[in-house]
């Protein structure tokens, strides 16, 4: 078996994996691998030509590719090293090392002094939400739709039905339009948008496509390939109303239903994973439970802008780097990092405070949407920071900072409350 | 004439009401504050959008260049622009940013790589 050693080595080359790589060598590591099981690095930014990247980061409207090149241009310059075409089948957190297969020299071993889990997510399939129905051609995940069409230039269908309203169903309702194709309407099962207000606009509003919200598609007919959904509204408990069913013709159906991270190598290695977001569990320097081993970007919770993943991933690249280095600050104390109203999940989901002052920002999403209201950060029943916000929705990720050298209880919880 | 305004310059989203005729606002209600006064202003005289899409590359099936508009183009001369670029292929190298189709439609808007490709 090929081995190789190296300080820091990075499972995938998103941008997750590329942001930690850069901020590793910043910080200190010397020798950085990012191993990629693809031929090229980016991520599923290789796939986003879409406008609408790096406008927090850059303050500029960049499309994907444009965004990650930013990324390789730095690892580039920084002397990080690849091993692409290498796909990662187990990380033994144990000893440290990365098993893969590699095109050119066939099963490998990375030996490193830390890892950082990068591998993404992927989308929620037909299979995991169950629509009754038969299994005709024409059924597609919005994302691979998006990779057949933006990477090997198949087109997938000319009158469409989307079934959810992320963002990856919307950008790919706009493609098909301006590709020619009819997109019929977008069907959403809650009452309010999964995605962000701007691709409503920009991918639905701007060329008439309707959006149903409170429906869903109760059926799919066709034989060989689809030839239409059966669409009903919603009551209050997500039930369709099947008196108001109706047949809308389509030869495609995309499902836009949500993302899970890609946990199978994480949870092998033996990580606890957390509930509600279906990724590691993870402290604020973006440590698993097995030390050493650190996670960020889609892996650890699905994020809507990438420029929260660069940032999140560079905390793990650092990271990654002081624990290599032999540096990272022991932990002193361990504070629980818990949900309060209309907040669903929290990022990190602990803190290992040490003796060094530290500003922590925690990333969360809430439950339903909401106008004015104030988020607030409670150590015991003590408030410890706040923050006033206009608008929060279950699509958008919030953020509040701490700083953990005040916190005196063993928990703090974040809540979001209506505006006194 | 009244044109509703979904803002998306913040999480908020505020639907604002313009009215106005022939390029002229005469008011604007349901603003949450300047910025959306602004950005509904501009939207209600004359919507921009970038485009981005892809060019078919001479010698190859399975890839494609992606590609943008340099600056916001008119929202109604999207599908002018992408009729142009559909006649378009390239041949590689690419840089990235280098200029694939000039003055697109005479809108003054370059469409380039967002991509280098060799
Ligand atoms: C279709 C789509 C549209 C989006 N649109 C926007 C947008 O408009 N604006 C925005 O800001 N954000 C957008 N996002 C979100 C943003 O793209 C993601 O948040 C970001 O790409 C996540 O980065 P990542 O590195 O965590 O994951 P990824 O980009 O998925 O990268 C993970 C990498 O790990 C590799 N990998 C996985 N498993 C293995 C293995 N076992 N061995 C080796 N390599 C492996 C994969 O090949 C991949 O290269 C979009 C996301 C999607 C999916
Ligand atoms: S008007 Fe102001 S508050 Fe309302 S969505 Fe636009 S930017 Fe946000």
């Amino acid at each position: 078996m090929y081995n190789i050693k190296c300080d820091v080595a990075i499972v995938g080359g998103g941008p997750a994996g590329l942001a930690a790589a850069v901020s590793a060598k910043e910080n200190g590591a010397e020798k950085v691998l990012i191993i990629e099981r693809d031929s090229s690095l980016g991520g599923i930014l290789q796939q986003c030509i879409h406008p609408g990247f790096g406008l927090t980061r850059f303050k500029e409207e960049l499309t994907g590719p444009e965004y990650y090149s930013r990324f390789t241009a730095k690892t580039d310059e920084l002397g990080v090293e690849y091993l692409l075409n290498s796909m990662v089948l187990e990380v033994d957190s144990e000893n440290k090392q990365v098993i893969c297969t590699n095109s050119e020299y066939g099963l490998t071993t990375v030996s490193a002094k830390s890892i950082v889990l990068a591998m993404g997510c992927r989308e929620r399939t037909r299979a995991n939400i169950v629509v009754p129905g038969t299994r005709p051609a024409g059924l597609y995940t919005a994302g691979s739709a998006q990779r057949l069409i933006n990477r090997q230039n198949i087109m997938v269908g000319k009158k469409v039905v989307i079934l959810g309203s992320g963002d990856i169903g919307m950008i790919m309702a706009r493609r098909m339009t301006l590709e020619g194709a009819k997109v019929v309407m977008v069907v959403e099962l809650m009452d309010y948008l999964a995605g962000l207000t701007r691709n409503r606009v920009q991918c639905l509003d701007d060329f008439g496509i309707p959006l149903k919200l409170a429906h869903t598609i109760t059926a799919i007919e066709g034989k060989e390939r689809v030839s239409g959904v059966k669409i009903a509204p919603v009551d209050e408990n997500k039930k369709p109303i099947k008196e108001k069913e109706e047949f809308v013709e389509c030869d495609t159906v995309l499902f836009s239903v949500g993302l899970i991270p890609e946990n199978e190598l994480t949870k092998k290695a033996g990580i606890e994973i957390n509930r509600v977001t279906n990724g590691p569990t993870v402290d604020q320097y973006m440590q698993t439970t097995a030390p050493g081993i650190f996670a960020c970007g889609n892996v650890v919770h699905v994020n809507d802008l990438v420029d929260n993943v660069s940032k999140e991933s560079e905390v793990a690249g650092k990271y990654a780097a002081e624990y290599a280095l032999g540096t990272l600050t022991k932990t002193v104390k361990e504070v629980a990092v818990q949900v309060g109203r209309n907040v669903r999940y929290l990022c990190p989901h602990k803190l290992n405070i040490g003796d060094k002052e530290q500003k922590v920002t925690l990333y969360f999403r809430v439950l339903f949407p909401e106008n004015n209201v104030v988020l607030r950060a409670l150590d015991g029943d003590k408030k410890i920071a706040k923050k006033k916000e206009l608008r929060v929705n279950p699509g958008e990720m919030c953020s509040i900072t701490v700083d953990a050298l005040k916190i005196t209880s063993n928990a703090i919880t974040v809540e979001v409350v209506k505006e006194a | 004439m009244v044109k509703e305004i979904i803002c998306t310059v913040c999480p908020r989203g505020c639907h604002i009401t313009v009215e106005g005729d022939n390029g002229k606002v005469n008011s604007v209600k349901g603003e949450g504050c300047k910025r959306g006064l602004d950005y509904a202003t501009a939207e209600f005289i004359a919507p921009v959008r970038i485009l981005t899409t892809l060019v078919k590359i001479n010698g190859k099936e399975n890839e494609l260049l992606p590609v943008r508009s340099n600056k916001p183009l008119l929202k109604e001369k999207l599908f002018d622009c992408m009729a142009e670029i559909k006649k378009v292929s390239v041949n590689l190298p690419v840089k990235m940013h280098d200029v694939i189709v000039k003055d697109i439609c005479g809108t003054g808007v370059d469409i380039v790589a967002t991509k280098s490709l060799n």
